[in-house]
């Protein structure tokens, strides 16, 4: 959540991890047979763990003290119950970390009348897409969202929300695109190349332009242009 | 200072420093939570007493690391293979003060491991903490010091190369551009020594071209420590040699609050070695050793770099902030900061800050 901008839901602090390379989305589908397509749900033990690691890992390093997993259990007991077992694995190694389990629909409730209650989340691939988007949507819309892709190796980063990441056309006519998204997800991304300073700097800057108030893209009922908002942040650097 | 105006100068800290607030941005790679190894010295006199208290410190915040101990005396004549093994392995290493023998010929183990590790760059932070009284306010002053040559190269007469020149005037600039800092002031005394701090100095006004939005000046060493002790506000980053790193450095520490609290590290290109950044006490007197009534802060403050160094921020952060609650409640000081605690006290006290 960003001071100063109001939204209906105040106090949301939620990180969304995301299974990025299995799941739902694992591309296997195929014609079973003429008009009868089968979707494939790939849920790998390997997968599983490692994606189950790092929202631990990552709560221990950031201080965050909950872990909620999202599923559907109770629908798919085999893919999701071996998501599941990885996740109680993982948790008995961070005692002090709170972990929790939540069905996807409950969850989609939960998240529009008490967002309060999550902190870190984590999910397979398909609902990796619901849940972030519509966290995203309550702490402030998709223009505003800072987010990653990472892996051992490397890293990608882009804006935090997939929903409307390549924007309406009258967007890109009249240059009102929000750039706080990916900027924020720069500000990421020079922390992960270790430069803290301008890290902190940036997002200081774009903070303080959006406490302000005045220079806000169209998402955010304002009435600048993304040249303008740039213009504001450049100007709030020390 | 008389009270009213302690207050008055508490509660304008107190409104400036602003409250630490988290990083939305900080996403860790896979991997970053295992336990990394740190060697440890515990070293002379009241060394062991600062480090355990850094062990307690860790301890508690379950910071993801875990420390090889290796027990060095200053009285030993080399440092140990095994222990510069160690630092080489585990690249980071965490110590307390090493007594250095009298005497011409030897150089001190301290000496030793930052020219075995080529630590080329010592670094002090003098800044002043909220809610401890100094005769100087608004002091925020690094020094960076040539760790390797100069008067201290146990060979007593001065050696000054252009490779270490460069080498320390990159570091400087480099730092000032990574920290946001907005000048680097060159510490000499070339009119005396003409060529050697010569030679510092060209190298110094060579790598300040290539840092255009960084001012730069330079002074000469003991206008240098009459400006520090009168306008030491002046100062941002500060560079210099060898001996007089020491003189600036323990005097920019000794107005920003003591010895007992600035925090410091000698790093290189490979390897890094964090310990209290005051050269000047970091033994100790036995009468602080027999009453455990050292000072851990500085060393606290010191782990806390070295958290940094290995990309724990949010470690860092959280230790920084409990050390300087402790600090500025006031309740819990050692002696030499004009209270009557003892280290397991101040230790107990950080350790009941930690969120």
């Amino acid at each position: 959540m960003k001071p100063g901008l109001p939204t209906r839901h105040e106090n949301v602090d939620i990180v969304v991890i995301r299974e990025n390379t299995v799941g739902e989305y694992s591309g296997l589908e195929y014609e079973v047979v003429p008009v009868v397509f089968e979707s494939v749900k790939v849920i790998t033990k390997f997968c599983s763990e490692r994606i189950a690691k790092y929202p631990f890992e990552y709560a221990y390093l950031n201080d965050r003290r909950k872990v909620t997993s999202v599923h559907k259990v109770n629908i798919m007991k085999l893919a999701d119950g071996l998501f599941l077992e990885s996740f109680r694995r993982v948790a008995t190694k961070y005692p002090t970390i709170e972990y929790n389990e939540i069905i996807l629909d409950n969850c989609c409730m939960q998240l529009v009348s008490k967002p309060e209650q999550f902190d870190i989340m984590v999910t397979p691939n398909l609902y990796g897409n619901h849940v972030p988007n519509t966290s995203a949507g309550i702490a402030g819309g998709t223009g505003v969202m800072p987010g990653g892709n990472v892996g051992a190796e490397h890293a990608v980063f882009e804006q935090g929300a997939s929903a409307g990441n390549v924007g309406k056309e009258k967007m890109v006519e009249h240059k009102t695109v929000n750039p706080v998204a990916l900027l924020l997800s720069s500000a990421m991304m020079l922390r992960h190349l270790q430069f803290p300073s301008f890290s902190d700097r940036l997002e200081n800057a774009v903070k303080n332009v959006i406490l302000e108030g005045k220079y806000l893209t169209k998402d955010l009922r304002g009435d600048f242009t993304t040249q303008e908002a740039v213009d504001a942040v450049i100007a709030n650097i020390e | 200072m008389s009270t009213s105006r302690r207050s008055v100068s508490l509660l304008k800290t107190l409104m400036i420093h602003k409250p630490q607030t988290r990083a939305v941005t900080y996403m860790p790679r896979p991997g970053d939570g295992a336990p990394r190894p740190i060697t440890l010295i515990p070293g002379d006199g009241i060394g062991p007493l600062v480090t355990n208290a850094v062990e307690q410190v860790m301890e508690a915040m379950q910071a993801p690391i875990y420390f090889e101990r290796y027990e060095v005396c200053g009285d030993m004549e080399w440092m140990p293979q095994e222990v510069i093994d160690s630092i080489k392995k585990n690249k980071v290493c965490l110590k307390g003060g090493l007594r250095t023998r009298m005497g011409g010929g030897v150089s001190s183990l301290n000496v030793q491991l930052r020219r075995e590790l080529d630590l080329y760059a010592s670094l002090v932070d003098c800044c002043n903490l909220p809610g401890l009284p100094t005769r100087h306010e608004n002091v925020d002053i690094v020094v960076i010091r040539e760790n390797t040559e100069g008067e201290y190269s146990g060979l007593e007469h001065e050696v000054i190369t252009k490779f270490c020149s460069e080498r320390i005037a990159k570091y400087a600039f480099e730092y000032a551009y990574l920290n946001n800092r907005k000048k680097v002031t060159a510490v000499h005394k070339a009119n005396i020594m003409k060529l050697a701090d010569g030679l510092f100095l060209e190298s110094c006004r060579h790598v300040a071209t290539k840092y255009p939005t960084i001012t730069y000046d330079e002074i000469i060493v003991d206008n240098c420590c009459m400006q520090l002790v009168s306008k030491p506000e002046q100062f941002d980053v500060m560079v210099t040699p060898n001996l007089y790193g020491n003189l600036v450095a323990n005097t920019a520490a000794g107005i920003a609050g003591g010895n007992g609290v600035m925090p410091g590290g000698n790093v290189g290109a490979e390897h890094a070695v964090f310990e209290q950044g005051a050269s000047a006490g970091n033994v100790g007197k036995q009468k602080m050793v027999e009453q455990k009534t050292a000072n851990p802060v500085a060393l606290l403050l010191s782990s806390a770099m070295m958290l940094r160094h290995l990309q724990f921020p949010s470690f860092a952060d959280r230790l920084e902030n409990a050390v300087k609650n402790v600090i500025l409640e006031g309740k819990h000081r050692t002696k030499d900061l004009s209270g009557e605690s003892t280290t397991q006290q101040v230790v107990d006290a950080v350790i009941a800050k930690i969120d």
